[in-house]
């Protein structure tokens, strides 16, 4: 594996790699005084955030400094970037600089393999940094998808078979669409619940189901993950109101009482509690919200163990 | 991922000849067993205070049947834990990331304890060296020692067993083959050499990684 930009390029061997690499990382650390390990001493990894995040940062940041390698994070306010540079000027600076690995988050769908087509244009004297995809636009989010795997399979024991529910603003959700790729990847079935406004075109193409109701999906899912509504994406009307909103498809008691017994509640976060997931839910046992968060660190460590803890596969 | 390092099925072109039966296996197993139990002076009332950790893959089969042993002679049975140090190998860059196994230590860690750390074959050293830096980062153990079922000799490291089952001297070229029924189906320890014997060789590393 040299990069990591979509999950619709992971086999299920290589997605059960990486979930099987994050659980023995997290046993590994488990109860330890020390959690550092040496793997990655002397690799760079920069993180290159064109948006605001907490959780993806900060995870990727920990997984980096547990494995040793030296962790730099560059945040598009404060860089040259407020200066006018171009990304491409951006990322040629870091892998001249000696960046190992460059984690990019970016407003623009297709930021994260653009950087992979220049690396091989740029001449340098080493090797093109592995480019890891943290968020792309509307396009994808891998880390997530995997973190969120990761939860489903340590709550449910497998995630083949399973049948699992992806509900709110799909439209705009890097996180909906990798964990379609991934998710059905590893055997699981995916319907997608959302108002058609919030829904992508081509849709229908996706390796998954499509549904309107919440209610009448709840009684048949193993797992429910609400996506938060990203009013900093929408401009124009995609539906009358907030409650109305809330009324269709927001995760309140009432609903998770129609979920089965064993079923999960993750929500990649931030959560806006009282719109797509009440408070009294998202603080209940069933919800692997801090779960996901934790199990986010061994997913990251995992990635960069398999993209640069080894020797390089090829060139390019 | 370390597929063709594990085979240790028949090959064409090798010659295989058994260095220990399935029957030798198992006494070796008791008299390493029983030398624990002599060196550790291992008390039944105070078992928790031996732990055996076996190395991924063939160790951890080894460091149980020591244990069940053990627990036989003595009627106390020892801690015992798998102990994977494939993120402490001076050897990641070399290769194509390795695939992780699973990590087990007993209940209460290995502080203060006296840790035996199993494993088949000592060849380098380099394994037991990373499997140090592992414990090390997990606990303080009172004092470590280190078990094997079969010496091959060319360390690399000032690195010694205090258990050895057999001694065997061999060429680099060659290998030896550790087969435990938990994972080969059968016991038995073979020495492996190719039919065109190049005991120069050796630039290779078969068998046996350390």
């Amino acid at each position: 594996m040299r990069h990591l930009i979509s999950t619709a390029d992971l086999d299920a061997i290589s997605a059960n790699l990486l979930l099987d690499t994050a659980e023995r990382l997290k046993q590994a650390l488990l109860g330890r005084e020390v959690r550092k390990l040496p793997t990655l001493r002397g690799r760079t990894v920069v993180t290159l955030f064109y948006e605001d995040s907490t959780r993806t940062r900060v995870s990727f940041e920990i997984a980096g400094k547990w494995m040793s390698a030296d962790v730099i994070n560059v945040s598009a306010r404060g860089s040259s970037v407020a200066k006018g540079e171009s990304l491409r000027d951006t990322a040629a600076t870091l892998a001249a600089a000696g960046a190992d690995c460059v984690i990019i988050r970016h407003p623009a769908s297709g930021a994260a393999q653009r950087l992979v087509d220049w690396g091989g244009s740029i001449n340098l004297a080493q090797r093109a940094p592995s480019v890891v995809n943290a968020g792309d636009g509307i396009h994808e989010h891998p880390t997530q998808a995997l973190l969120d795997a990761a939860t489903l399979r340590e709550r449910l024991g497998s995630i083949a078979g399973r049948r699992i529910g992806i509900v709110g603003d799909v439209l705009h959700s890097r996180v909906a669409r990798s964990n379609v790729f991934l998710l059905t990847t590893l055997g699981a079935e995916v319907v997608l619940i959302a108002p058609p406004t919030l829904l992508p075109v081509g849709v229908a193409d996706w390796p998954c189901q499509v549904g309107h109701h919440l209610d009448a999906e709840l009684a048949g899912l193993d797992a429910v993950m609400m996506l938060r509504v990203q009013a900093e994406r929408m401009r124009g009307g995609f539906f009358p109101s907030a409650r109305e909103y809330s009324i269709g498809y927001a995760l309140t008691q009432r609903r998770l009482d129609m979920l089965p017994e064993h079923a999960v509640v993750l929500h990649p976060g931030p959560m806006v509690r009282g719109m797509e997931i009440a408070s009294l839910v998202a603080d209940s046992p069933r919800s692997a919200v801090l779960e996901q968060v934790r199990n986010g660190v061994h997913v990251r460590m995992a990635v960069l163990y398999h993209l640069l803890a080894g020797a390089p596969e090829d060139r390019g | 991922m370390a597929s063709s390092w594990r085979a240790r099925g028949d090959q064409p072109g090798v010659v295989s000849t058994e260095l220990l039966s399935a029957a030798d296996v198992a006494r070796t197993i008791a008299r390493i067993a029983h030398q624990i139990i002599e060196k550790t002076s291992f008390e039944p009332s105070n078992a928790a205070d031996v732990v055996l950790l076996g190395l991924p893959t063939r160790g951890v089969p080894l460091a149980r049947r020591l244990a069940a042993a053990i627990a036989e002679f003595t009627g106390g049975a020892p801690g015992v834990g798998i102990l994977d140090a494939t993120l402490y190998r001076d050897d990641l860059r070399r290769r194509p990331a390795r695939s992780l196994e699973p990590t087990a230590l007993p209940d209460g860690g290995v502080d203060d304890r006296l840790v035996v750390l199993v494993d088949d074959v000592l060849f380098s050293g380099r394994t037991v060296r990373a499997a140090l830096d592992a414990l090390r980062d997990h606990g303080r153990p009172r004092a470590v020692q280190l078990a094997v079922l079969v010496d091959r000799g060319h360390r690399e490291l000032p690195i010694r067993a205090d258990y050895v089952g057999k001694n065997v001297p061999t060429a680099r070229a060659e290998q030896i083959a550790v087969l435990l029924t938990e994972v080969d189906g059968r016991d038995a320890v073979l020495l492996r050499r190719p039919q065109e014997a190049d005991r120069q060789g050796g630039t290779g590393r078969p068998g046996g990684t350390g």
